[in-house]
């Protein structure tokens, strides 16, 4: 298969490096999203009407914050947030500059999915932890999220697409990756073979990154 | 002892301006040691009223005094202190699924001191020997039948050498031959360390078995106590009455 080889001797490093770079932005602000959304979601479990410590005040301005998060496309979020990412990271562009965007659109996505891990929580193990004289942080700590462990990985899988996602729109603004590849070879230079190879990368991708969370969250789970 | 002085709780309804009474006016002496059942059909307000002696519910009105101390107020470090000595059990055992069997039973140690010690473990496992459920330490909730589950949650419940069990509803979803282990567990417990136990249940069954004191609850309110076979022998209360089935139930 000559041709095959001639289109990995000429892409391959190409696609390598993009799948490479898309990897990195999916993780790095995924990972920083999940330091942000699981305290967000924590707290809008704690507070809501029916959590441990109500706190309507709380709950509502924290929701709207969320859903305000939420509520914008992530290609004009990331547009409307350049400022302030170069004043954050220096650029708005490359790996660098797509993570601080892709942080603020996922963290208020990631909050609301820990939110309702957490909701699934059996309200009797909580209330018998409670009973058991456990402080609110030790309950949130030793109960509530290792019970919701196994849904919070299955989150993750969704979050990860999701981002994924993000991340070629990102492509298309100057970020790299897969995106950028996708738009520059396949769409500007009609280079449908490129066009083809990433997309089978990216249904890979998914594929593994599904696959990998379905195998951990049965790992965790003991119900 | 645990009194239970002028205790009454109203919950406002959402949306609405009525006021749904719970409790009315509850007056209760559980001595130590006693077997003290609460029994009421459902709806009576008999979870709630031993919700409010740990303190998941406060009361609207009345105190809650244990050995002298008024407990109505406590907050915080207070309050968790005074919940380990009042454990409590629940109908659907309320236990950790994704936790072992062990590190259940440890919970409470860690809810009190934020570790668990070599020897607090080696008491677990005491407690788990105690309850007949040694062997299943390592073993998750999710494997074990009801009956044993809530056998873990007893132990766990004794983990802090609790001075009270409150059971509430705890063999409700058992069949009769858990019911019995249970209630054959928590009376030879209560003879053995004389720990006070708080019944709560719809059945008389339960309360002939192992009470020594019982108080029925209806519509929130006492209708009549004493020791369980004066009640059970002479019933003056209606609720009484029908919840040992004296009544012509096709009436």
């Amino acid at each position: 298969m000559p041709d095959i080889a001639a289109f990995i001797d000429q892409f391959g490093g190409l696609l390598a490096q993009g799948t490479v770079d898309t990897l990195v932005m999916v993780f790095v602000s995924t990972a920083i999203a999940y330091v942000i959304g699981i305290a967000l979601g924590v707290v809008l479990n704690l507070t809501a009407p029916d959590g441990l410590r109500p706190a309507p005040v709380v709950y509502t301005v924290l929701g709207w914050a969320v859903n305000i998060g939420r509520s914008l496309p992530f290609i004009i979020l990331m547009i409307a947030l350049m400022p302030a990412t170069t004043a954050l990271v220096g650029t708005s562009t490359g790996i660098v500059g797509v993570i601080p965007p892709l942080v603020v659109a996922t963290a208020p996505f990631v909050a609301r999915m820990v939110e309702q891990s957490l909701a699934e929580v059996s309200r009797d193990a909580v209330e018998a932890a409670e009973a058991c004289g456990a402080s609110v942080p030790r309950i949130v700590v030793s109960a509530l999220l290792p019970e919701a462990l196994p849904s919070i990985v299955r989150g993750v899988a969704v979050t990860l697409i999701a981002v994924l996602g993000y991340t070629a729109i990102a492509g298309a603004l100057g970020a790299g990756g897969l995106g950028d590849i996708a738009v520059r070879y396949g769409y500007y230079r009609y280079e449908d073979q490129v066009m083809i190879a990433t997309i089978i990368l990216l249904v890979i991708l998914v594929q593994l990154i599904q696959s990998i969370c379905n195998l951990i969250a049965r790992k965790v789970d003991h119900r | 002892m645990i009194s239970i002085e002028h205790v009454s709780k109203t919950y406002l309804h959402a949306g609405r301006s009525s006021q749904v009474a719970a409790l009315a006016d509850i007056n209760l002496e559980i001595g130590d040691g006693e077997r003290f059942g609460i029994i009421g059909m459902s709806g009576a307000g008999k979870s709630t009223l031993v919700r409010t002696i740990n303190l998941l519910e406060r009361p609207t009105e009345g105190r809650i005094v244990v050995d002298g101390q008024d407990v109505t107020g406590l907050t915080g470090q207070a309050l968790r202190a005074y919940r380990r000595r009042v454990a409590m059990i629940f109908q659907n055992f309320g236990l950790l699924a994704q936790k072992t069997v062990l590190d259940n039973v440890c919970f409470p140690f860690r809810a009190a001191t934020g570790r668990v010690t070599p020897e607090n473990r080696e008491r677990a496992l005491e407690l788990l020997d105690r309850v007949g459920l040694a062997e299943k330490a390592s073993s998750y909730p999710s494997q074990l039948s009801g009956g044993q589950q809530q056998r873990v949650a007893i132990a766990r419940a004794l983990a802090c050498d609790p001075e009270v069990i409150l059971c509430d509803e705890a063999t409700s979803a058992l069949d009769p031959k858990s019911t019995n282990t249970i209630l054959k567990l928590l009376r030879d417990i209560s003879r053995e360390t004389g720990v006070t136990l708080v019944v709560i249940t719809h059945s008389m069954d339960v309360v002939e078995k192992i009470c020594t004191q019982v108080a029925v609850l209806d519509e929130g309110r006492v209708v009549e106590q004493g020791p369980v076979e004066r009640v059970f022998a002479a019933p003056v209360a209606e609720a009484t009455r029908v919840l040992l089935g004296k009544v012509d139930w096709d009436a």
